[in-house]
């Protein structure tokens, strides 16, 4: 399959451009920029349609062409091609004719959209000959890192911070693999990662396969396209934590544009992140695309709490390449967010959809979205996973007797 | 005036394996030229063609990032000192 395809040529530094092979490498040697995953384009135009996409199972895998594997897929083949739903009672609410929800919420195996950069990495991974996996995260990439490893037969090691939802512990133990509490932010559990990385050789899916994983991303986007009848929306609100999602769907729309599948069109890439951590947006508002960290992160939206985020510069580029804007809606937002869509179109996301939503309402409140243009909200990850953020903020069960008295009397008193 | 300049593992081949450096200047680019005149090849490292601070370069002067400073024409004075770190390419 390798010599068959050959689509995946090396590794490419992204500020200086020099080459490097297609290895466990991440990080430019001469000048520290981050290595991207070079593609022979030419070779994919030449075999790549709207036909043959079809003709595919509905996983992600379907875009195998534009995804970093050397041969077929081994780990996570049933992930991804997740519904674009239809919204029309949250339009309504927004004030918009047209919004689709990309629903990652019930993504394959871990209910986020993880699952498609771990499926790609732990690929690559196998490829590349490692046996032990690992991952710096804030809970989503380490339950898809365990559970995934798990299917593929791969021992790993997952680093969060120690303060996570408890769903999110669970979520990854339940697996079997290794779960290192860290005491401290995401941050330091980052540059902790960094040095054991170096120390012991293991592929960490979000450091030294870094830019394999980070292009699995990319089919969040092209998805987005096809579903909507291979054509790209007016806008697409995309929550940001590293950074790396916003940047990754803007590059499969630039994919799909120059490899014809489907017309140019001007896409409005917005940026969300939640108030009490928003370096990215505090940056783009301030006109700058120097980014301050924010050493103490404060919010409950902690699948976002990224102070350092690693594509940050690149988020922002995203954002004014597409004349996009950036919104960082504050934590009360967010709980009304989560559950404006699960009222209007039965969708419980974590408390990252809850950023999406309310970050896309600030947009239309200020003219960025306009009644008649098309929306795309990326809902990334399943509410069950973050109870805690609005527990108690959703009203509480009326107990009562096994009684029918008792109920019509409840529903009398409702009624007044 | 000399201050001590802390160097990356990466960056040691340049420096004979030191990890701290001395340096002369009164300002940041002043002492990226006195290591440039050091270490030859070291000023290319940390700048690009046009000479500004490469976007995942990092220099710390006494543990303040110079971005949030006066970039490169922060001034430097007796005691201070100054670390090179590159970003860490992670995360999410």
């Amino acid at each position: 399959m390798r010599e068959k395809h050959g689509f995946l040529i090396g590794l490419k530094c992204r500020e200086c451009g020099r080459h490097y092979p297609k290895e466990a490498l991440h990080v430019c040697e001469f000048c520290f920029g981050p290595l991207e995953v070079e593609y022979d384009y030419v070779a994919i135009g030449n075999v790549l349609t709207r036909e043959r996409i079809e003709a595919r199972a509905p996983t992600m895998w379907r875009y195998r062409e534009l995804l970093p594997v050397a041969g077929e897929p081994t780990i996570g083949f049933q992930v991804g091609f997740t519904p674009l739903v239809r919204a029309d009672r949250l339009a309504k609410q927004l004030g918009l004719r047209e919004v689709w929800v990309k629903n990652d919420t019930v993504n394959y195996p871990t209910l986020s959209f993880k699952d498609r950069v771990v499926s790609v990495a732990l690929s690559r991974a196998l490829e590349l000959g490692f046996d032990i996996v690992a991952c710096a995260s804030t809970g989503n990439l380490a339950n898809s890192v365990a559970a995934n490893a798990a299917s593929g037969g791969l021992k790993s090691y997952v680093f969060i911070p120690a303060d996570l939802e408890t769903g999110k512990v669970l979520g990854s133990l339940v697996y079997g693999t290794n779960v290192i509490g860290i005491r401290g932010t995401y941050d330091e559990v980052n540059r902790l990662c960094s040095e054991i990385a170096g120390k012991y050789g293991w592929g960490f899916v979000n450091v030294n396969l870094r830019p394999y994983y980070a292009e699995g991303s990319k089919a969040m986007g092209f998805e987005i396209a096809e579903q909507l009848g291979w054509r790209l929306p007016d806008h697409v609100v995309v929550p940001m934590a590293g950074g790396s999602l916003i940047t990754k769907i803007h590059k499969s729309f630039k994919e799909f544009v120059e490899l014809g599948l489907v017309d140019k069109h001007p896409a409005h890439i917005h940026g969300a992140q939640a108030e009490g951590c928003s370096p990215i947006v505090n940056a783009f508002k301030a006109g700058t695309d120097i980014i301050k960290p924010v050493s103490k992160p404060n919010t409950i939206v902690k699948s976002l709490a990224i102070g350092n985020p690693a594509d940050g510069f690149y988020s922002i580029q995203t954002m004014k390449q597409t004349g996009g804007c950036a919104e960082n809606p504050n934590d009360d937002e967010v709980v009304a967010g989560i559950r404006l869509l699960a009222e209007t179109e039965g969708i419980f996301a974590e408390t990252a959809g809850g950023v999406t939503v309310a970050a896309a309402q600030r947009l239309v409140a200020a003219g960025r979205i306009k009644r008649d243009e098309s929306l795309v909200l990326c809902i990334t990850g399943h509410g069950l996973k973050t109870r805690e953020a609005i527990d108690g903020k959703c009203g509480e069960p009326r107990v009562i007797k096994p009684s029918l008295r008792e109920f019509a009397a409840l529903v009398e008193n409702e009624n007044v | 005036m000399t201050i001590n300049v802390r160097i990356p593992t990466p960056l040691r081949k340049l420096t004979h394996d030191k990890d701290i450096v001395q340096a002369a200047g009164t300002t940041v680019q002043g002492i990226i030229d006195n290591l440039e005149k050091q270490y030859p090849g070291l000023k290319e490292r940390l700048c690009d063609e046009q000479g500004e601070l490469r976007r995942f370069v990092n220099i710390y002067l006494n543990d303040e990032d110079i971005r949030f400073a006066k970039g490169k024409q922060t001034p430097v004075k007796d005691g201070d000192e100054i670390s090179i770190i590159p970003a860490i390419a992670g995360g999410h």
